[in-house]
């Protein structure tokens, strides 16, 4: 068999010319841009005022990052998922104007009782955001193969524990609002959490990929579902005990939830043992009903839950106000700058989807989960078409920690299940969030480039199909 | 690998169907539950949120909407709260609207489907929402001197305009502030509004409309109608008005208040009988007429009827089957006869718009945020009460009553003023209460009114001192202008 001399060309098969999409990542983004700046204006009608100059240098701000943004991914990750962009771009300028709005009601209200103007949150947002379109394009410039991750996995997972426990250190660790998961250095202050939830990914990708053969092992069969070893169940019990150990010390029940129902979910991909979801049921009941009786704000989640107009005004305040802002709501929304959210405390954390259900209604707040859950699908579906175990392991990873979270902070806010303090990816006001969730974004450009793009270097005959991963 | 990934991706579908699902739970069906829920601020935020319209009398708004630093951004003021308690009622926070801010609310609001253009201009011009202006239809100089008159007794003033039923003034006393119970503040609230309940002379309560009284001797006019429509009668006719009158198959007796018997051999005129107010010549009438004659006429002149004006009135009574002795008790506005002032001021004024009754109203004009007006209450007729003809013969009567008989303290030099005094025994324990019942200038009347004065705490009460006065001062208000 003669090599053909331009084997260093990319393999000219009809089937793997792939159109980039970039043309059509372009014009989602800029539908999304128009969006953003009706929204814009419309806070701004409703409150009888001119669009300012201000608003046009915000709007110009967020148009130029995500154009950037945008360039970058043209320029280094030419066959990337079109969607994920735009769709997470609407996301992140849908927080903004709310938050804006939110603001400016609160700026009203200082002029009027002639007290200090507080310092808008907007812009603060709106900086954080130009941090993390920079981190997005670190990742996207500098982590040329999302493969060359899997070499960090243990250092990944070592970071994500300290991080994890680093609101429980001495002199920097902060309690806000009873929960621990703070961290303050120099006044800045930050969520180690949302930067774990990133490298134990990582590390759970990693982990398992190394491992999921003898996970996967079947040394008995109980009721016609294979029992793993119990040499093998190690693994799932640490994450079980991290995850008690961070609701116990950190009072942190929506982090908790979210790592062992990450860890579960991954387990089951990489092993495709049904026996270890329900195992990871096993032990979340127990978990949950141990809580449940052996702490008090646990149990007061759960009384509050199962009816908060007993505690309408007192601990169940926060949960009946979102739902009687969502009623106010109703189908259409009051519409922006017309409703109330600002009579829900942490309007702008926590219960932005709140916010967003009063003004734009539930139609609002339909687009919004399908935004979600396009952004979901988009990560499933780079899993779904990258050839390494490693890259799906980490694109499912992700994808689930997103779906997760979003599932378990709207699911509390609306009462769907208990309430869990998470931030609302891409909404929330907060630094550590929206860095965190856009470098998320990031990975998964990363991952879906890899998956469609065309096999480019083809080394020799031999290589033409196994890559070659280099380990420490 | 793929497998569990789809697996979990179904997973995760039925996640977000199950938010879907809640979603649409909340804001659709439970929506409006949720609205009505105590302690939802929102609906009553959004309300306050809005700047209410104004409620003018003229020019002037008495009831008018202030931007605050508060949560409520609105705050309503009363200029003049007490003056016009009657006719606004209050706003409040705790205890809802009452009065035109009750009735009035959706044009207040903005919510009216007369102001939906108005609407679709602030949407478009980017302004806040705002409500529809009301305008009344009150005199302001006309409620100021009834209220100057009512100070410091216990009573009500109506005043109308027998030609359209435009209320020129309708007063109470004691009355309340509205402004303390419009007030963001829950506690002052609830606290003044529990000394206002405490109050036994109850200054809630809206007298001019809602108080019903025995209407005592001015509804004499009413039997005098009657008798004049019934053909047999006329002013001029010779009936018995002795010193006392007994009453049919009974052992009661009805006595003059003067203790004599009415007029020489005991015969009085009807006209005459009525400008001293001659008790036994008219409980006889009522005996002659019969109680469904007297229940006619009463019902023709708004009697039994429910008046909103648009404040919802109290119905005026008269007896549904009395016999022979209560009719005649009737007859002298006694028994089981129960006025209103405004019932009593719409008797004058049919009398006066010679004999047409029309429907008494108080707003105006509904009037767009720019003022502009945007409907106008048309004059409407409730009945014809009488024929002109007895129109005119019971004014003079009436004149006669001022000129010559009972009524002299409602004299006003250069106007002929026509008028009926009126003291009613409330009970047993309860003291009497004096009326006076006018309108002038009697050739061309611009002004009915009736003044109910209870509780004088006089022994000696009688319409003409208490009450005629306040009469005259409220239609020379209105006369001067």
């Amino acid at each position: 068999m003669t090599i053909p001399s331009d084997v260093l060309a990319p393999v000219a098969s009809p089937t793997r010319r792939q159109p980039s999409r970039r043309n059509l990542e372009l014009a989602l983004l800029v539908f999304a841009w128009g969006i953003g700046l009706l929204g814009c204006l419309q806070v701004g009608w409703a409150n009888g005022e001119d669009p300012t100059s201000q608003l046009w240098i915000a709007a110009a701000v967020v148009a130029g990052l995500t154009l950037a943004m945008h360039a970058v991914v043209r320029w280094q990750a030419r066959y990337a998922d079109p969607f994920l962009l735009p769709v997470t771009t609407l996301l992140t300028m849908l927080g903004l104007i709310m938050i804006y709005r939110i603001d400016v009601a609160a700026v009203k209200r200082a002029i009027l009782n002639g007290n200090p103007v507080p310092t808008p949150a907007a812009y603060t947002q709106l900086t954080w955001f130009a941090i993390a379109a920079v981190l997005f394009v670190g990742v996207l410039v500098l982590l040329r193969d999302h493969r060359i991750l899997q070499r960090y996995t243990y250092t990944c997972g070592l970071a994500g524990l300290i991080l994890l426990v680093l609101p429980l250190a001495p002199f920097i660790g902060t309690t806000v609002n009873g929960a621990t998961l703070w961290v303050r250095i120099g006044g800045q202050s930050f969520q180690p959490a949302e930067v774990a939830k990133v490298l134990l990914t990582v590390f759970f990708a990693g982990y398992l990929v190394e491992k999921r053969d003898s996970l996967a092992l079947v040394r008995t069969k109980f009721l016609g579902i294979g029992l793993p070893r119990l040499k093998d169940l190690g693994p799932i019990l640490i994450a079980w005990l991290v995850s008690l150990g961070v609701l116990v010390f950190q009072h942190d029940l929506g982090t908790s939830l979210l790592f062992f129902g990450l860890f579960v979910c991954m387990l089951y991909v990489a092993t495709q043992r049904r026996s270890w979801l329900i195992l990871g049921a096993i032990l979340f009941v127990l978990g949950a009903v141990g809580a449940y009786y052996a702490f008090g704000h646990v149990r007061l989640r759960v009384t509050v839950w199962i009816d908060p107009w007993a505690y309408a005004d007192d601990q169940g305040y926060q949960i009946v106000q979102s739902l009687f802002g969502l009623a106010n709501g109703g189908i259409l929304g009051a519409g922006l700058g017309q409703g109330f959210p600002n009579l829900v405390p942490f309007a702008s954390t926590d219960f932005i989807v709140a916010a967003l259900g009063e003004e734009l209604g539930l139609t609002g707040l339909m687009v919004l989960l399908l935004l979600y859950g396009i952004v979901v699908e988009r990560g499933l579906r780079a899993a779904l078409s990258v050839r390494d175990s490693f890259g799906q392991l980490l694109a499912v990873g992700l994808a689930i920690t997103m779906a997760l979270q979003v599932f378990v902070i709207i699911g509390g806010v609306t009462r769907l299940i208990p309430l869990t303090g998470l931030t609302t990816p891409f909404l929330s006001y907060g630094g550590s969030s929206l860095i965190v969730n856009w470098v998320i974004i990031a990975l998964l450009l990363r991952i879906s480039d890899r998956a469609r793009r065309p096999e480019a270097i083809v080394v020799s005959q031999d290589d033409a199909v196994t890559q070659v991963v280099r380990r420490p | 690998m793929n497998r569990p990934i789809r697996r979990l991706g179904i997973v995760l579908g039925v996640l977000l169907v199950a938010l879907l699902i809640n979603i649409t739970v909340i804001q659709v069906v439970l929506a409006s539950d949720y609205r009505d829920r105590p302690g939802n601020q929102r609906v009553l935020l959004e309300e306050y949120d809005r700047e209410r319209g104004p409620i003018l009398v003229g020019a002037n708004p008495v009831a008018r909407s202030k931007e605050t630093g508060d949560t409520l951004r609105y705050l309503r003021v009363y200029s003049n709260g007490p003056l016009y308690a009657p006719v606004t009622g209050f706003y409040s926070l705790v205890y809802g609207a009452t009065g035109l801010e009750r009735t009035e609310n959706r044009i207040l609001t903005g919510k009216s489907d007369l102001l939906v253009v108005d609407r679709i201009d602030q949407l478009f011009a980017g302004e806040q929402p705002k409500g529809g202006a009301v305008s009344t239809t009150i005199d302001a100089r006309a409620q100021k001197a009834a209220f100057d008159g009512l100070r410091g007794k216990r009573g009500s003033v109506v005043a109308i305009e027998p030609s359209t039923g435009r209320i020129l003034a309708s007063v109470q006393s004691p009355s309340f502030d509205p402004n303390l119970l419009s007030s963001h503040d829950p506690a002052a609230i609830r606290k003044y509004y529990a000394t206002l309940e405490a109050d036994p002379s109850k200054p809630l309560l809206n007298r001019p409309i809602v108080a019903l009284n025995p209407p005592g001797s001015t509804f004499k006019l009413v039997t005098t109608a009657a008798a004049l429509a019934s053909g047999r009668f006329t002013p001029d006719s010779v009936i018995p008005g002795p010193r006392t009158y007994q009453l049919p198959d009974s052992t009661h007796k009805i006595r003059n208040w003067s203790g004599q018997s009415c007029g020489p051999d005991d015969l009085v005129t009807l006209r005459q009988a009525l400008a001293i107010s001659c008790n036994t010549a008219f409980a006889w009438l009522g005996n002659q007429l019969g109680d469904d004659a007297l229940r006619a006429q009463a019902e023709l002149m708004g009697f039994d009827t429910s008046f909103q004006i648009p404040l919802r009135a109290a119905t005026s009574q008269f007896p549904e089957d009395p016999d022979d002795p209560q009719t005649a008790m009737s007859a002298i506005g006694q028994f089981d006869v129960r006025a209103t002032s405004l019932q009593m001021a719409m008797v004058a004024s049919a009398i006066a718009n010679k004999g047409v009754l029309m429907n008494p109203y108080l707003v105006q004009e509904v009037r767009g945020p720019d003022l502009a007006i945007l409907q106008t209450t048309e004059p409407s007729t409730f009945d014809t009460t009488m024929t002109p003809l007895y129109a005119t013969q019971l004014t003079d009567m009436m004149v006669n009553v001022v000129e010559n008989g009972t009524g002299s303290n409602a004299k006003i030099p250069g106007v002929r003023v026509a008028g009926k005094t009126g003291t009613a025994q409330t009970g047993n324990d309860n003291p009497a209460v004096a009326w006076f019942v006018a309108f002038a200038p009697a050739s061309s009347p611009q002004v009915a009114v009736a003044v109910t004065v209870e509780d004088a705490g006089a022994p000696e009460v009688s319409g003409n001192q208490l009450a005629a006065p306040i009469a005259k001062a409220v239609i020379e208000a209105v006369l001067r202008q």
